[in-house]
């Protein structure tokens, strides 16, 4: 109770500081230079110049503070030994070619960035298009849509409990062991079974991200011209050509950003692995393996090193969205 | 024609059943676990959650008290008794031997080596009796198959919030997340208004830098800003996260502030400059109150993201329970029980009970910010 009324405070200070700078510092601006008298003109041009920046001010501080220095700092940390003390050139870059667990992650990270966004894209366009003919589409939509809503630590709990597995001689609790002995297979211990077990915790992640797909491709399904489908019927065309050689090639914009958003997630995954696998069993990606360093490694240095690994892949995306925002005059 | 339209009624047939099944697909796991959450310990280990609403079989071995204890009744010694004790339930069947636990249904009466005999009736109560004195001995044992009827309870839901520190750590994640969420709104409204409707040199810059940031890996900054709050003196504290998560949520609040306030009509804002108002009243009059439906998708996603997190909450928290958040927890028991899925399923859903209601709630917002943004550049 006591730390919800600290919590309280904390926002009303926090509401009332950003309101007293806000308001506070236009007051002075405006002391300083009056947009009256012998000056005004001058006064102003002048604090048009110096405003736009107490607007910003506090957002850019915490920005560069919290995102743009840490980047410079992480390059200075990669160069120097686990506590951050001693220089050591390039040292950890080369334990980090040389190191087998580091292959493994980004071999499951490129694994991941093939499956997932592929998967989530091809689901959500398929749910996307069926949904939109249906009328209780809304509701299918909420209900696939809804797995956005949960946390990665809590779908983990979800699916692990679906990949379960039970000694002989027991009842099969998990969904999929029980589906496969109906089927007459053999239960497996789905999660150390390399490299599948890969696929199992995409799965969950997949789940997640098909809804966001759907919610997206469905906005730009319908935002295709009338004319353009009308004209496909008319000309006989099957409702799979439509699909696939008039909707789906007006839509390649949408489906393009869809696809590096999920990119983008896939590169940080984090939450799943670790609570699933930990990385055991041939699981380890870049994410986790650099929380592994940080807690349990105790080392700066190399933490820093797979964490800049994570921000060059990112990195193309980055220069991509940029030019785009530019061309699109933001 | 008629061809036709018995075409397209078969299509639609199809087009519903393959939405049906995405959506069974989807909705499953949650569901399993939801259903899971509901059922004892026992009834989980003994069927599937899909077996729920079907009594449960169970074979379980009882022993029966030592023979010496019977009572001489007729030429006979009988021993009486239930194999369910006080509690209630039923027998489906038992037997005398490991090998055929089910030999017999209830009331038939087995006969065993030394020619003593048991009867088990279908609710439980046995009679063994003994043609001579039985010898002092361990009790026999009685393999019986028994079947429980479905019942749910809530015993799981209260186990964890008071037994397992839930109950605090959802006052945890609140106390992280109502700040964490307010306060970047608040930094990001004016910053969008600057970069909106001021012209200033720096502008394309800052506005690239933002595009720039919004995908910047969170793995890159924990370590610099770890080291930055022990050596500013914050520590791990919730003072540290909130000021962490305002930062990670910056980048997308000004994105989609900006280009929601960029797109409000010109000659509004025109208007109050020739009027005299300056960029604050503007600001505070015109483009606060009609930006509510981007504001209200912000929140919602930085709501959402908070109280989902791991991550940054494992790095700027301390592990002790007054500073563990619900989704520490669930890592921790994944970790520690990993067996136990009434602990497992009744945790997880109070954890995202929150989320869930927020999006069954205000889906409406929470689109149209996805939609805002990731259909421009995201």
């Amino acid at each position: 109770m006591e730390q919800l009324a600290f919590a309280s405070a904390t926002i009303v200070i926090g509401i009332f500081g950003c309101v007293a700078w806000f308001w506070g510092s236009n007051w002075l601006l405006d002391r300083a230079l009056p947009p009256r008298g012998p000056h005004a003109g001058r006064n102003i041009g002048r604090a048009a110049r110096v405003r736009p920046w107490l607007f910003l001010g506090p957002a850019v501080l915490i920005l560069g503070v919290y995102l743009v220095w840490p980047v410079f700092l992480s390059i200075w940390l990669s160069l120097h030994d686990a506590a951050g003390q001693r220089f050591v050139g390039f040292d950890n870059w080369r334990w980090l070619i040389a190191d087998g667990k580091f292959r493994e992650s980004i071999l499951n990270n490129l694994m991941w960035l093939l499956v997932v966004p592929a998967a989530s894209t091809l689901f959500g366009l398929i749910a996307a298009s069926l949904t939109d003919r249906l009328r209780w589409g809304d509701l299918a939509k909420s209900l696939i849509f809804m797995p956005m809503a949960i946390s990665f630590i809590g779908a983990s709990v979800i699916w692990k409990f679906i990949y379960d597995f039970r000694g002989e001689g027991q009842a099969q609790i998990g969904l999929l062991n029980a589906v496969v002995e109906g089927f007459g297979g053999n239960p497996q211990t789905w999660l150390t079974l390399t490299p599948w077990n890969n696929l199992m915790l995409m799965a969950v992640l997949i789940w997640i991200q098909t809804g966001f797909a759907m919610v997206i491709l469905s906005a730009a399904l319908r935002g295709i011209p009338e004319e353009t489908i009308e004209a496909a019927v008319l000309d006989g065309a099957s409702p799979l050509q439509i699909f696939f050689k008039i909707k789906v090639p007006q839509i390649w914009g949408t489906i393009a950003v869809v696809w590096t958003t999920i990119t983008i997630l896939v590169l940080k995954v984090f939450d799943i692995v670790l609570a699933m696998t930990n990385g055991q069993w041939g699981t380890q990606v870049l994410a986790n393996l650099m929380f592994d360093w940080m807690f349990r490694g105790n080392d700066t240095g190399r933490a820093s090193t797979v964490a800049l690994v994570i921000m060059l892949l990112v990195t193309p995306i980055m220069i991509w969205n940029i030019r785009t925002a530019r061309r699109e005059g933001m | 024609m008629e061809g036709m339209a018995g075409t397209k009624s078969r299509l639609t047939w199809a087009v519903n059943l393959a939405a049906l099944l995405l959506v069974v697909l989807w909705t499953i796991p949650t569901l399993g676990l939801l259903i899971s959450s509901f059922r004892d310990r026992d009834q989980i280990a003994a069927s599937g959650w899909w077996k729920a609403a079907l009594p449960a079989e169970q074979n379980e071995i009882f022993r029966a008290p030592p023979p010496e204890t019977a009572v001489p009744e007729g030429a006979a010694w009988v021993l009486d008794g239930n194999v369910f004790g006080e509690a209630g339930g039923s027998v489906a069947a038992f037997g005398l031997s490991a090998r055929e636990p089910k030999a017999f249904a209830p009331g038939e009466t087995a006969t065993g080596r030394a020619g003593d005999t048991l009867t088990v009736e279908s609710d439980g109560a046995f009679r063994i009796t003994y043609p001579e004195a039985p010898e002092a001995g361990r009790g026999d044992r009685i393999f019986v198959t028994t079947t429980t009827p479905p019942r749910l309870t809530l015993e799981n839901y209260e186990t964890v919030i008071v037994a397992q520190g839930l109950g605090r750590a959802f006052l945890n994640t609140f106390t992280v997340t109502i700040p964490a969420t307010v306060i970047p709104i608040l930094i990001a409204a004016f910053a969008a208004y600057a970069l909106a409707w001021m012209r200033f040199p720096g502008r394309a810059l800052i506005l690239a830098g933002i595009v720039g940031l919004l995908v910047v890996p969170l793995q890159m900054t924990l370590i610099p800003l770890l080291r930055l709050h022990n050596a500013i003196g914050i520590d791990k504290g919730y003072l540290g996260i909130w000021l962490a998560h305002t930062a990670f949520g910056l980048p997308m609040a000004v994105y989609l502030l900006r280009n929601y306030i960029a797109g409000l009509p010109r000659e509004i804002i025109e208007s109050a400059r020739v009027d005299g108002a300056t960029d604050f009243e503007i600001f505070r009059r015109i483009v606060l109150p009609l930006s509510f439906p981007a504001l209200a998708s912000f929140a919602i996603f930085q709501f959402l993201w908070v109280w989902n997190d791991l991550l940054v909450a494992t790095v700027f928290l301390g592990n002790a329970p007054d500073q563990l958040v619900m989704t520490g927890v669930l890592r921790e028991l994944l970790g520690s029980l990993g067996g136990e899925w009434e602990i497992l399923a009744a945790s997880a859903f109070v954890s995202i009970s929150m989320p869930l209601l927020v999006f069954f709630g205000l889906q409406r917002y929470l689109v149209r910010g996805l939609l805002a943004g990731s259909v421009k550049g995201g």
